[in-house]
């Protein structure tokens, strides 16, 4: 009947599994029963749960990724505080089976469960805004993407507390992970909650291609397209062309450990080799997936807060295409010591360090942004001067990694994981936290706090260094990754100065839960009525904050790069217009969270061999996408009465905020005094 | 007098910072090499970590010096809204990238050829193989010249380059002895080489770099490295040992242990190394019968 799962696949054995065995369940049930008292579940269901309305899913995959995050960064703790005491005799308090689990699950949560969605949140948020449309291509369809994403999550959460997480690391090592290595439940946990996301992700790629291809506003060429729109476009490229690969590996992990086949076993024909070559197929690409539009936020907020143009607008747009194409060229990086024939390495080796050049181009684009601009530093500028300083030397370490014999003495060292750290938190990082603060004010109509969210930076700026520099050097004294225990005392002091770090870093983490409470306190303070808080160039600005369902009453025409900003100084911006006519909007629909659901059980069938489960959960999702392919009844109309109601309310707003006369709030004369 | 009276503190202050610099290399392997590998590819780290400056650096002082010059509050700087671009600073900034990634690159191409794991290290010794295969979790090492063994512990002769044939028992691993030189994959059903070289004497830590489960975190081996009298002696007393390496040892040592007992054995089962390459090459079910496949991985793997 149930598979598998038996009374001992609970985890109640071990002290901090039973906190989270008990604790969810309690948590997760207060939580419903604090909702019902409120009587909030309706307004979650019909506002938040069925919405196709783009800001509303940003939202909630934001959401999804910050909570997430929080358990990435747990697991950092957990595994920093081992290691800064099991030195010797002491063997610390996490056994090598558990410490497995949480480097692990920290890899796969951080990568796919934190910052994919936080990254897919803000494309969600701001891509149909920045080009003028009313919503994605498909609303639907991203109704499905998200809860895709969140059943996955849970999948991922609930590993805690019935049956085991993977030990494969997030990667997953052939043949380690197969089922003679790994027998328990663990890689089909990963595996599963990685396929179902994946599907989630490749149809918000599709989604957003088809959107930002096909929904620009009239006269938004592609060379006059925002930044961030630019790298959301090439992730998406990305994601279309690299997902199919992680499919393809997973499925084949699968087809060796469900039905005996030898696809990456040692024995009997499989290659062990091959998972690694097929896995990085994806793998790498992926790294560009979260990095590029973080780099679109870097653009955006450095041209609006040093209040001027974006310097060298092509170059920008020829790097980020150079490096997506570059991304699939270099996935064998990743195993330059396998023995492959040094020719392989060579070619591979070059082919990465040409990514250095598009990437050392957009750093200097950047500063020369900043070069003869007046700069604003508001929070999110502090979050891109942090990523420039320290990127910079994340990126050098990975030029130094692209040498084949360096990376024969530093591969699998902690060095690896200094670098990739140091890359991906000030990189992607960063400026996911420079995005939200930049467009929270857009989504919810008041700015964020400035004092918490400064303090939050300079405990990641100074703590970031002492949590990820000390592992430079550990990895030249040969110290390995993923190790639970070690015998050197020399590592031991570097060792507790990364612990430090972290402590530093969780400090950033609780002031930007604290920006986040006192920004909801003064949320009438800190009101903005414009929609226009930053002086903002790109059309997701000319709107009301939080905008209307519709976001644009009317399509706007585009004649310029920074369109918004053009007008403010014509003096042009919000032109009323004479009439408004009906609006067809999609409607509401439930499918996303039955989908979800269904595919929940799917996995968790899969897992526990629960066959009835896992056949119910397919039947679900292929009987709902049956019938949401019969509805026809998926759009209302917004009359224009409505919306001129809506519209003028904005107006009054506007003209009370006295900004109607279109110009830009500052000075904007040029300057030459030296 | 004032000049050179600066010039003797900066050469001191060089020298004490070049001095801490040192003792701080001391106990980082990767700097203090013992081996021509190492020593090779320090170099090219430094040379590497040098060019990298040139681009990081700037990056770095520009960041904050542009910062501070075009604060908001400085009115004094000049403004230039309307200024988007410049073909003369932007060629600056692809070419010069462009250069430094040349430079490595062709770096890259000469240093990857010469550091070839694959590649013998030219030494005045006649080459010493060892066979090298990983268990859950302990290294076992043979010494086919010799027809002994030894488990967890490796002995090797200074200044003779030793030829490493790498397989496993189990699941992949990662064969590294950072004072050395390469680290290179160790996979099930194939042969992987390494090549190394030590220059002094000396005990150094050797390990496995590719997680394998729950022993891996001591999946650490002593490597000695001894003068060719002391190796030859060392031989010798392999050979004294009561405990030759069976197949039945074999199969023992093949189990799911950590920290097995450094052991010495006289002797080694013919065809060991060969047998644990090829069982998983042949087919399970007509295993033994498919006599021809065996002999042709025995001929790959010499």
């Amino acid at each position: 009947m149930f598979g598998r799962l038996t009374w001992d696949s609970f985890q109640i054995h071990d002290p901090f599994l039973f906190a989270a065995t008990v604790g969810m369940p309690l948590g997760v049930i207060a939580l419903v029963a604090v909702l019902a008292y409120f009587k909030l579940w309706g307004y979650l269901w019909s506002e938040w749960f069925t919405t196709v309305d783009h800001k509303k899913i940003g939202v909630m995959y934001i959401i999804l990724g910050l909570i997430m995050m929080v358990r990435g960064v747990v697991d950092a703790i957990m595994m920093r505080a081992q290691q800064a005491v099991a030195l010797g005799e002491a063997l610390g308090y996490l056994d090598a089976n558990h410490y497995a689990q949480i480097f692990s699950a920290h890899g796969t949560i951080m990568i796919i469960f934190a910052a994919m969605p936080i990254m897919i949140g803000l494309m969600n948020l701001a891509v149909p805004l920045q080009i003028g449309a009313r919503d994605v291509a498909f609303p639907a369809l991203n109704s499905i993407s998200f809860w895709l994403t969140a059943s996955a999550s849970i999948l991922v959460m609930l590993s805690l507390s019935i049956g085991e997480f993977s030990t494969a690391g997030w990667t997953g090592l052939a043949p380690y992970f197969e089922k003679e290595f790994s027998p328990g439940t663990g890689v089909d946990y990963w595996t599963w909650a990685l396929q179902i996301s994946g599907v989630g992700t490749t149809l918000t790629g599709i989604n957003f291609l088809v959107t930002i291809l096909k929904m620009r506003a009239p006269g938004l060429t592609l060379m006059k397209l925002p930044l961030f729109s630019w790298t959301a476009l090439t992730t998406n490229v990305i994601i279309i062309l690299s997902f199919p690969a992680l499919t393809v590996a997973l499925f084949l992990l699968s087809l060796d450990r469900y039905l005996d086949m030898h696809f990456f076993t040692n024995d009997l024909g499989g290659i062990v080799m091959l998972y690694a070559n097929i896995f990085w197929m994806w793998g790498h690409p992926e790294v560009y997936i979260v990095i590029l539009p973080a780099f679109g936020v870097f653009s955006e907020v450095v041209a609006t807060f040093s209040r001027k143009y974006i310097f060298g607008y092509e170059s920008l747009v020829y790097a980020t295409v150079v490096i997506a194409f570059l991304s699939f060229t270099v996935w064998l990086h990743h195993f330059f010591t396998m023995g492959n024939d040094v020719n392989v390495n060579i070619a591979f080796g070059i082919a990465t360090m040409l990514i250095a050049i598009p990437t050392g181009v957009k750093l200097f684009d950047w500063l020369f942004t900043m070069y003869r601009g007046r700069i604003h530093f508001s929070t999110p500028m502090y979050w891109t001067l942090g990523f420039m300083v320290l990127f910079a030397i994340g990126g050098m370490t990975g030029v130094l990694m692209a040498v084949p014999p360096i990376d024969y003495m530093v591969h699998n060292s902690v060095f690896l994981v200094a670098h990739f750290h140091n890359v991906l938190i000030p990189g992607a990082l960063f400026g996911y936290f420079a995005g939200l603060i930049y467009w929270f004010p857009k989504v919810f109509g008041f700015k964020i706090d400035e004092k918490w969210g400064k303090v939050s930076f300079w405990c990641w700026a100074i703590g970031f260094p002492l949590a990820f520099f000390p592992l430079y050097v550990l990895g030249l004294m040969g110290m390995p990754r993923r190790i639970e225990h070690y015998t050197n005392p020399e590592w031991q002091p570097l060792l507790i100065v990364a612990g430090i770090g972290t402590v530093v870093i969780t400090a950033g983490i609780a002031a930007l839960l604290l920006q986040g409470w006192k920004t909801f306190q003064d949320r009438e303070k800190n009101a903005d009525p414009t929609g226009d808080p930053w002086n903002g160039r790109t059309l997701e600005w000319s709107i009301s904050s939080p905008p209307p369902v519709y976001n644009f009453a009317v399509i706007p025409q585009v004649t310029a790069r920074d369109d918004f900003w053009v007008q403010k100084e014509k003096g042009t911006a919000y032109p009323r217009p004479e009439k408004y006519s009906d609006i067809h909007m999609p409607k509401n629909v439930p499918y996303g969270v039955v989908i979800g659901a269904a595919s929940f059980f799917l996995g968790f069938g899969l897992i526990w061999y629960i066959w009835w489960m896992a056949i119910l959960g397919a039947l679900g999702i292929v009987v709902t996408m049956m019938v949401q392919g019969d509805n026809d009844d998926t759009e209302y109309v917004i009359t224009a009465e409505e919306v001129k109601k809506i519209e003028d309310a904005h107006f009054e707003r506007l003209a009370a905020a006295g900004v109607l006369s279109g110009k830009p709030r500052n000075a904007n004369q040029e300057s030459h005094h030296e | 007098m004032v000049k050179n009276t600066i010039l003797g503190y900066v050469k001191i202050g060089a020298l004490a910072v070049f001095m801490v610099l040192m003792s701080a290399c001391q106990g980082v392997a990767l700097l203090d090499p013992q081996g021509p590998v190492g020593i090779q590819i320090r170099d090219l780290l430094m040379i590497a970590v040098g060019l990298g400056f040139l681009v990081v650096i700037p990056v770095i002082i520009m960041t904050i010096w542009f910062a501070v010059r075009y604060r908001e509050s400085n009115t004094k700087a000049t403004y230039k809204p309307h200024w988007e671009g410049s073909l003369k600073i932007e060629a600056f900034i692809w070419l010069i990238p462009i250069a430094i990634i040349v430079v490595l690159s062709y770096l890259t191409w000469v240093k990857t050829t010469d550091l070839d794991p694959y590649k013998s290290i030219p030494s005045s010794e006649a080459p010493l193989r060892v066979q090298v295969v990983s268990l859950d979790w302990n290294w076992l090492f043979l010494y086919p010249d010799y027809d002994i063994a030894s488990i967890n512990k490796l002995v090797i002769p200074t200044g003779t380059s030793v030829t490493f044939d790498l397989t496993s028992a189990t699941v992949m691993t990662s064969f590294f002895i950072p004072d050395l030189g390469s680290q290179m994959y160790v996979m099930a059903g194939m042969v992987s080489h390494l090549n190394l070289l030590a220059d002094n004497t000396g005990t150094f830590t050797g390990r496995n770099m590719g997680f394998s489960g729950k022993g891996y975190a001591t999946m650490n081996f002593p490597t000695v490295a001894v003068t060719t009298e002391q190796f030859k002696a060392w031989t010798a007393e392999a050979k004294a040992s009561p405990t030759p390496l069976s197949q039945d040892q074999f199969n023992q040592l093949n189990k799911p242990q950590s920290n097995y007992p450094v052991t010495l054995y006289s002797s080694v089962e013919p065809d060991l190394f060969n047998s644990i390459v090829a069982k998983f090459m042949t087919n399970r079910q007509v295993e033994g019968t498919k006599h021809g496949e065996s002999e042709k991985t025995a001929t790959t793997v010499n």
